[in-house]
């Protein structure tokens, strides 16, 4: 109860309640104009950031992560954009709602899907937290190496047809965090003699270049379009009454955003991609999925939102990201000492509880918004694609610059802006590139730390956590390997009239 | 049916420009390869785990197979069209990479505040809108943007060398919020 009175103390400061309305209403438009993102929102804040107390600065980022899918899922129902790449699924039944004359209705039950999703993810965090500190402590180094390791596997055998694109893209964030000069013997690694690269290669100005730079360039250079001119009529309040005759479609896609959601590597994508695959499976009208179905439209919003709530329970117990907006938070924890892990737990649970309860706030403060400024809001997102990419360039250069004056950092941002550009036009991922510099460095600092009181190679996995850890490393690589040879088994039968699996990467195993 | 569905949705695409992206990505890990025992030292008297050179062995070496891999199905899948009209897209992106750090040049010359709306201007146009209406919007939000980051949010922006030729009453003003 005393920690709970301290986290409402920390969280009635008027700096926090600011950066809660900012975030949250700023994430809900981010959300809601097709090509910005809260990636893009994040990685340019994230410098601003650091002027500011953690709590401040992680409620203003955690906003805008928490809020930008419910945006996005206007532009999704309405006019079939999705604002976010997560909110694709949403258009194969918000917008045929909408064609029907149900638009209305498809946003409040978005609305109300992802509000159920938020606060559900967050019940679970908080319930979750005496468990999470009383197992926290018995993660030490080669348990966080293990982990670390789990969410590099992840991250690459989750980009299914892309697993080699993926592979390389994370073995070449691991190398970019090696860059520099190394901390503990303090060699040279890849610097060529030049002294720009002796002190490495910021997480940061990497973030800002393949998110924020990469998304202007690729907005400028692009055909110019705006959003179509909307509104909605109709009330908007139905679907808190709807939702409740598909609550139980909304709590186990909830509950599967929250699985999902603590897993390193894996998130809203895999999450909806179950849910959806759930909701139609046990439908009383599989067929209507894809065309209106509102058991649909629940199953990806709740699954979605419940995300973010749950990526924290990795990130806050563990101090491990499970995906890059985590990583880039994470950035915010380093930068002011606050060393995110077991101790948190122990010696921080008011910080802690003051988050989760930002987190329901930044939900409630969002819903309102939404069931009152739809319209409003429809206006605004009407910016040309060329303007956007002309305003994130002005933002992108505001977060590079601010770090450390650098002029080098920006010109090695916009290099990146550049690879970032590429990657986004070949459809390749580039959130293995952020999550193996974060957890390349994870790994290094833990297998040193690790290794010192490790005598055989079966020390290292002598104790629970560390054994159940290395077993699902081992598990989820045999289930891996399984599934490719069944599928390549399957391919050699004489059946000439079944297509490929998936007919554009005939060759690219994964 | 599901999985079919599902394929569907979540389907990539291999894109054109593909096999020039993997040949490039490959030659890079190839040449940090050769020069791993140039750019990395081996310390006496350390164990294996605690070397230097451990993790960007590990790093470059998985470059270096996950890309010859992701280069191979590339080079064995049928040819896309429009090969070279990607690389060029691509190419035209410098443009602005060169407009950006011409940007970067000019703000610690002429301060934030001017740079900014000169470079909302100059991209507005160059995005093709001309109206008045645009360019009022453009010149609108670098003058905003500088407001909150530089003068609200106090982030650190060295002051324009321009502002010294500013009047006393003024200077100090500029020097600090704008």
């Amino acid at each position: 109860m005393e920690t709970l009175l301290s986290g409402v103390s920390i969280l009635l400061q008027w700096q926090v309640i600011v950066a809660l309305l900012i975030g949250s209403i700023g994430g809900v438009i981010i959300g809601a104009l097709p090509g910005v993102g809260a990636a893009v929102a994040i990685a340019i804040l994230l410098p601003a950031t650091f002027a500011f107390e953690p709590i401040v600065g992680l409620t203003l980022l955690l906003g805008i992560y928490g809020s930008s899918m419910y945006g996005g899922a206007i532009p999704a129902i309405l006019i079939n954009t999705p604002g976010t790449a997560v909110n694709a699924l949403t258009t194969y039944d918000g917008y045929p709602m909408t064609k029907r004359g149900q638009g209305h209705r498809a946003l409040s039950l978005a609305y109300t899907a992802s509000f159920f999703g938020g606060v559900f993810a967050i019940i679970c965090l908080m319930v979750l937290s005496p468990v999470l500190a009383m197992i926290a402590p018995h993660f030490g180094s080669r348990e966080i190496f293990l982990a670390a390791l789990l969410g590099i596997v992840l991250v690459v055998l989750a980009h299914r047809g892309q697993i080699f694109a993926a592979g390389m893209l994370a073995a070449f964030g691991m190398f970019l965090n090696t860059v520099g000069l190394e901390p503990v013997k303090y060699t040279r690694r890849y610097t060529f003699d030049q002294s720009w690269l002796a002190s490495g290669i910021d997480l940061i100005v990497v973030v800002l270049g393949l998110f924020a730079l990469s998304q202007a360039f690729l907005l400028l250079l692009e055909k110019n379009h705006a959003p179509k001119d909307t509104h909605v009529s109709g009330s908007i309040f139905g679907g808190l009454k709807e939702l409740l005759g598909l609550k139980r479609v909304a709590t186990v896609s909830s509950s599967i955003g929250v699985l999902m959601g603590m897993v390193p590597g894996t998130g809203e994508f895999t999450s909806q991609f179950l849910s959806y695959t759930y909701a139609q499976k046990t439908s009383k009208d599989p067929d209507k999925f894809g065309d209106g179905s509102p058991e649909g439209l629940v199953a990806s919003e709740a699954a979605n939102n419940a995300v973010p709530g749950a990526a924290m329970i990795p990130l806050l117990a563990l101090g491990i990201p499970g995906e890059a907006l985590t990583a880039m938070m994470l950035s915010v924890f380093y930068v002011h000492n606050v060393i995110p892990g077991p101790q948190l737990f122990e010696n921080q649970m008011d910080f802690v509880m003051a988050l989760y309860m930002a987190l329901i706030i930044l939900n409630v403060i969002v819903l309102v918004f939404l069931l009152f400024s739809t319209n409003l809001l429809l206006k605004i997102i009407q910016i040309p694609t060329r303007f956007l990419g002309v305003m994130i360039l002005i933002l992108a250069f505001v977060g590079v610059y601010s770090l450390r004056n650098s002029i080098t950092d920006c010109a090695i941002a916009a290099g990146f802006g550049v690879f970032g550009l590429i990657l986004k036009r070949l459809d390749l991922p580039i959130v293995p590139i952020i999550l193996g510099m974060v957890l390349g460095g994870i790994m290094e600092t833990k297998l040193r730390s690790a290794m010192a009181r490790v005598k055989t190679p079966l020390d290292f996995i002598d104790r629970p956590i560390a054994a159940i850890l290395f077993g699902l490393i081992v598990l989820i690589l045999i289930l891996h390997f399984r599934t490719l040879y069944f599928e390549f088994k399957n391919k050699l039968r004489p059946e000439p009239h079944v297509p490929a699996v998936d007919s554009d990467h005939p060759n690219q195993q994964g | 049916m599901i999985a079919k569905t599902l394929q569907d949705m979540f389907k990539r695409y291999r894109r054109p420009g593909d096999i020039v992206f993997a040949v490039l990505f490959l030659a890079f890990s190839v040449f940090l390869l050769s020069q791993l025992g140039e750019q990395t030292q081996v310390v006496k008297r350390t164990k294996w785990f605690a070397q230097p050179g451990l993790w960007p062995t590990i790093a470059v070496w998985c470059m270096v197979a996950f890309g010859f891999l992701h280069w191979l199905s590339s080079a064995i899948s049928d040819r896309i069209d429009g090969r070279w009209v990607e690389v060029g897209f691509w190419v035209r992106s410098l443009e602005y990479v060169a407009y950006f750090l011409i940007y970067v040049l000019l703000v610690p010359q002429l301060g934030y505040l001017l740079s900014t709306i000169l470079f909302a201007v100059f991209l507005t146009l160059r995005s093709g809108f001309r109206g008045a209406g645009a360019i009022g919007i453009a010149a609108l939000f670098g003058f905003i943007v500088t407001i909150v980051f530089r003068g609200f949010l106090q982030v650190k922006i060295p002051a324009g060398a321009i502002y010294e030729y500013l009047p006393d009453s003024v200077r100090a003003f500029a020097l600090t919020y704008l």
